[in-house]
């Protein structure tokens, strides 16, 4: 389940660049992992409070979400979808490898000390049954569920947040109507790395950081697939269960399987509905 | 500089455009011919390797360059062609009504192979037809993911992480496998299979392929039959890197799932779009940058301050910097940079840059309400 939501998170910064730009981006993992590196030298290296820290790289991930745009993508704007692919596949190489380089990160592993423990809490009183879960899981769910209530009111309530879906939903009637596009997708980046960024914090107490951490973002494929691509719950509902099928596939099938169902999952999906559980039928416009 | 005038409206299709091409290749091929006979061995393994990574980025450059279908999985062709071809000709197959389980001679593993990987590509190509664009390169990259999983599992036939050992094959005493004999036999299939590739692509097949990548919509309308092309290309794209995979088996003599990752199918696609997205020529300037890469990075490590040299990472970085950089200022690759050149001494003193400009437009949505 909270592996769910951190697919889930991940997934909603690919479905929000996806949805503003129609870039599919192949670098959320990277992002994650940066936004992590970030929390660690924050928190363990100049020795900030847990939340100071986690605060400082969600913000300082912003930045470097809105200059990844500025420097690789705006060059390339108008291009084929495939050329800005590549392009997203071109910085996770550098990210990757760039954060290994960067003295004091290394491509050793780290941990951050978080204020929440790893033991088992209990959800519902003893008598009525038992239900476990740990503090780390317990935050993860919460910080999602928050997450995911601010981008919705960010996206229906404020000036930006609209002009964000005018964008997505007609570039050029946007910019006519004043809306400065290319900022606008500085600005989606931003927000997709801070999202990576809190997933990628709220992960390093289960996994660990390090430079491949990234990887996890491949896992995220399946989950934004699920919910259709373009759906900001369909990709929260869609992380959830391709975290859900995963643990399963882990306990009933034999071994090799829990790396593989999700994957399976998404062939699946693409196969019997493409637009996925919460997309919009599309049609081509030529 | 020379004029061509249009004469006869098989012009459009012929092989060479004019006499020069057969100079010119002619004098290529005479040398890639000669290379072993001044050439040390380590060279000719080089070539060898170069060869056959040339061949796969041929089979990619099929269906990415030409078709316009992304693939993000190619290395799991190119790991079932590999993987067929070991099977095949190391431990034998027991097939029915045989006493002894076969081994294959290779005039037949290879092509098997071939057909093997081919057949995986219907497989995969006939449930994604309907996807196009990054649904096409996701359910690839899934595909893919599978195939690494199932290599690494699957221990009764590839023996898992422990690897699999190809035996070396043998004409009379001759090793084939190894230095002269095997690098001609590389550059021969090779040379075959962009001859097809050729001959493909000016018969009506290749410019359907190549109309769907330009329109996917006004193919259909000109009467393309959009499946069976679509599938057509994946099972030859796919069947040409499986080729490549039989012989890369032989190259390396030993075999791992951790030679045919997302990684090697990300450097086969690397390959086509710094090569030069949408040319033959393209896959073999691909193969030679992704293969002197390395080399040429190590040459530089002696050069730079230690502190630099030593860090770990380092190539990975520079490759997807040049890859930003690539896409970025020259989206046709290696083989543009090659042809604008070209046309600069051509024309020489009238050269105008806005020859090769590009037209720039605001991403058209494809979501239509």
């Amino acid at each position: 389940m909270s592996i769910g939501c951190i697919y889930a998170l991940v997934a909603l910064g690919f479905v929000l660049i996806y949805k503003a730009t129609e870039v599919v981006n192949f670098a959320q993992g990277e992002l994650m992992m940066l936004g992590a590196f970030l929390a660690y030298t924050f928190i363990s290296i100049l020795g900030w409070n847990y939340w100071a820290g986690a605060a400082a790289a969600i913000f300082c991930m912003f930045f470097v979400g809105n200059f990844v745009d500025r420097i690789f993508l705006r060059p390339v704007l108008g291009q084929p979808q495939f050329s800005i692919v590549m392009v997203t596949i071109g910085f996770g190489y550098m990210a990757r490898s760039g954060a290994g380089m960067i003295p004091g990160w290394g491509t050793e592993t780290y941990a951050i000390s978080t204020p929440f423990s790893s033991e088992g809490m209990s959800l519902v009183p003893e008598s009525v049954g038992s239900l476990v879960i740990s503090q780390t899981d317990l935050s993860v769910i919460i910080a999602t569920i928050i997450l995911c209530a601010v981008l919705y009111a960010f996206f229906t309530h404020t000036r930006l947040g609209i002009a964000m879906q005018a964008s997505s939903q007609n570039q050029l009637a946007a910019y006519y109507m004043g809306i400065p596009v290319k900022a606008v997708f500085s600005m989606i980046w931003g927000i997709s790395a801070a999202v990576a960024a809190a997933a990628g914090i709220l992960l390093a107490p289960t996994t660990l950081i390090d430079t491949s951490m990234g990887f996890i973002g491949l896992k995220a494929f399946p989950a934004a697939v699920l919910g259709g691509f373009g759906s900001i719950p369909g990709a929260v509902v869609g992380g959830v269960i391709i975290g859900i099928i995963e643990t399963l596939a882990g306990f009933y099938l034999p071994p090799g399987f829990k790396n593989v169902a999700a994957y399976v999952v998404l062939l699946v999906v693409l196969v019997v509905r493409p637009q996925g559980l919460f997309g919009q039928k599309t049609g081509k416009r030529v | 500089m020379r004029f061509l005038f249009k004469t006869d409206y098989n012009q459009d299709i012929r092989i060479a455009k004019h006499s020069g091409y057969y100079w010119s290749y002619g004098l290529l091929l005479l040398i890639v011919v000669a290379a072993p006979y001044f050439l040390e061995g380590y060279y000719i393994g080089q070539m060898t390797q170069l060869f056959i990574i040339a061949m796969a980025g041929v089979g990619l450059m099929l269906l990415a360059g030409y078709t316009g279908l992304v693939s993000l999985g190619h290395a799991a062709f190119f790991g079932i062609g590999a993987y067929t071809e070991a099977v095949l000709t190391s431990n034998g197959v027991p097939l029915p009504f045989m006493e002894e389980p076969v081994i294959f001679p290779f005039v037949i593993s290879m092509p098997l192979a071939a057909i093997f990987a081919a057949l995986a590509g219907v497989v995969i190509g006939i449930p994604v037809l309907r996807l196009t664009g990054i649904y096409l390169a996701i359910a690839t990259f899934a595909f893919a993911l599978i195939i690494e999983e199932i290599l690494s599992r699957w221990e009764s036939v590839t023996n898992g992480y422990t690897g699999l050992l190809v035996e070396s094959l043998y004409i009379g005493d001759t090793e084939l496998t190894d230095g002269a004999p095997f690098y001609f036999l590389c550059l021969g299939l090779l040379v075959l299979v962009i001859l097809m590739s050729i001959n493909l692509l000016r018969s009506p097949t290749g410019r359907a392929m190549m109309a769907i990548r330009d329109s996917e919509v006004s193919a259909q309308s000109m009467g393309v039959n959009l499946a069976r092309v679509k599938t057509t290309a994946f099972a030859l794209s796919a069947g040409i890197t499986g080729l490549a995979g039989a012989l890369f088996a032989h190259k390396l003599g030993f075999l791992s799932p951790e030679s045919f990752t997302v990684f090697q199918s990300l450097e086969l696609l690397v390959l086509v779009v710094v090569g030069g997205i949408g040319s033959l020529h393209g896959a073999i300037f691909g193969a030679m940058f992704v293969l002197a890469l390395p080399q040429g990075l190590a040459i530089l490590k002696d050069y730079l301050p230690t502190a630099i040299a030593e860090t770990p990472g380092m190539e990975p970085f520079i490759f997807g910097f040049i890859l930003v950089l690539v896409i970025i200022f020259e989206p046709y690759g290696i083989y543009g940079r090659w042809l604008k050149i070209k046309h600069y001494f051509q024309m020489f003193p009238v050269y105008k840059k806005a020859t090769f400009k590009r037209q720039k437009a605001y991403m058209k949505s494809e979501r239509l309400k």
